[in-house]
């Protein structure tokens, strides 16, 4: 039979995943958010999730609805703070001591990622050391540079967002809404992607930006 | 010319001064964005922004607003001749590679050594946020902070050693504050201008860590600029 990645709904493309799994969600800015997956997986319920996120609160994401449907167990990410006044509903949950926060530099947020999906276990970086988030980790000189070890990152599921699709999971994106979408795809045993159309024909190959070999679902979602 | 401390836009248009054709540039959220906006004329030079747009151009206006094409401030911008677009990951990795020629960075204080502080305030009720300030301090072959020379309270930013959690050590090269500009040197702090009628005693007066003055010291100045309301 021939490849088709087309999953006939945002639900029916989630419908596996389980409770207690490291969920990716790519977007970054107001860019790239799998808002209409972020939905379905709230509506599905899985429990004791580990959310890999970049912001656990964005004024254009849906995550917080993870967060305040009680479905995150913690969320690693590089932004944390909340938009408002008032502490968001991961900050809540934060203080309250029922959520788990690790804050990642960016690029070693994306690198661990990056590592997790290219069979690279741990690497050394420069960034982070003699500051609190190293505290703790191995740290090696080399060439008389100070470097920290971090540990690749991989996921259960990855939630990326696209511009348009094939049936083979090909997928293309607008402007910047790639960010970490390809890297999570990469990392992650499950990917699903929304997308604003699947192509009826075979994505022109120097229009790939994220080969389908990386994409197991796509859902066509409304732009 | 005025001997006034310059006003937060003022000191984006000395930084921009000092920015030459060629350089790939990264302008930290706040204050550094407004460098792009005093840029000479006649200099040619890409804004790289974390997301992975290598290139950015001015903000998009009303009509052209898209929300797939931000900054890392989560602005609405557009692109400039010759742009492109990395994943995160290449963004990062152009980053930690060197490949950044200037980072200009905001702070809340800097020490004699050239560490950094601006990431975290302690700020009672609020989650921490680092995003990429780690990995462009860190990393940036030159990063220059722009910041006022004290806090509100009138406290020195400028430290032998910094209060608050650190972003990277010794990577400040350059500061530029509303009453001067500091270089951060293997020897110390050493100024290269200041407000011209403030004395040596009076900046010393306002920093925390030992400050050196070149011996062709010149005088800080900026035209007139109005910080909108």
């Amino acid at each position: 039979m021939p490849i088709d990645k087309r999953a006939a709904s945002a639900a029916d493309a989630l419908a596996d995943v389980a409770d207690g799994a490291t969920v990716f969600i790519s977007g970054f800015g107001g860019a790239g958010f799998p808002n209409v997956l972020i939905r379905a997986l709230r509506d599905r319920g899985p429990k004791n999730l580990t959310l890999v996120v970049n912001s656990a609160t964005h004024r254009y994401s849906c995550t917080h609805e993870l967060i305040e449907a009680g479905l995150v167990r913690k969320v690693v990410c590089t932004a944390a703070r909340g938009h408002s006044k008032g502490p968001s509903a991961f900050e809540k949950l934060w203080m309250e001591g029922r959520i788990e926060l690790e804050c990642v530099p960016q690029g070693t947020f994306s690198e661990r990622i990056r590592a997790g999906g290219a069979g690279i276990p741990a690497f050394y970086t420069p960034v982070g050391f003699g500051t609190e988030l190293a505290e703790g980790k191995e740290v090696r000189n080399f060439q008389g540079r100070d470097y920290v070890l971090e540990q690749a990152m991989k996921g259960d599921v990855a939630l990326v967002r696209a511009d348009t699709a094939d049936r083979y999971g090909n997928l293309s994106f607008r402007y910047a809404q790639m960010n970490f979408g390809p890297v999570m795809a990469t990392a992650a045993n499950l990917t699903v992607a929304e997308v604003r159309a699947v192509l009826d024909e075979p994505m022109p190959h120097e229009r790939v930006q994220l080969p389908g070999v990386y994409v197991d679902r796509v859902v066509t979602v409304a732009s | 010319m005025s001997n006034q401390p310059l006003n937060r836009l003022q000191i984006a248009w000395r930084v921009a001064q000092d920015i030459r054709t060629g350089m790939l540039v990264n302008l930290g959220i706040g204050m550094p964005v407004a460098v792009a906006d005093y840029l000479r004329p006649e200099v040619d030079v890409f804004i790289h922004s974390e997301n992975g747009v290598v290139g950015v151009g001015p903000a998009a206006p009303a009509d052209k607003v898209d929300t797939d094409l931000v900054d890392a401030g989560s602005r609405r911008v557009t692109l400039r001749t010759g742009a492109s677009i990395v994943d995160s990951s290449w963004s990062f990795a152009m980053i930690r590679g060197g490949h950044i020629d200037v980072a200009v960075l905001g702070a809340f204080e800097v020490a004699a050594n050239g560490d950094l502080a601006n990431w975290d305030m302690r700020l009672p009720n609020k989650g921490p946020l680092v995003g990429g300030a780690m990995d462009l301090a860190a990393c940036a072959r030159s990063v220059w902070v722009i910041m006022e020379h004290v806090t509100r309270k009138g406290s020195p930013r400028l430290l032998e050693k910094c209060v608050l959690p650190l972003t990277a050590v010794r990577c400040v090269t350059r500061v530029y504050t509303d009453l001067a500009v500091v270089d951060v040197t293997p020897a110390g702090m050493v100024v290269r201008e200041k407000l011209g009628d403030l004395s040596e005693a009076e900046l010393r007066a306002r920093t925390g860590a030992p400050l050196a003055f070149a011996q062709d010291c010149k005088p800080l100045v900026a035209p007139a600029i109005a910080l909108p309301d």
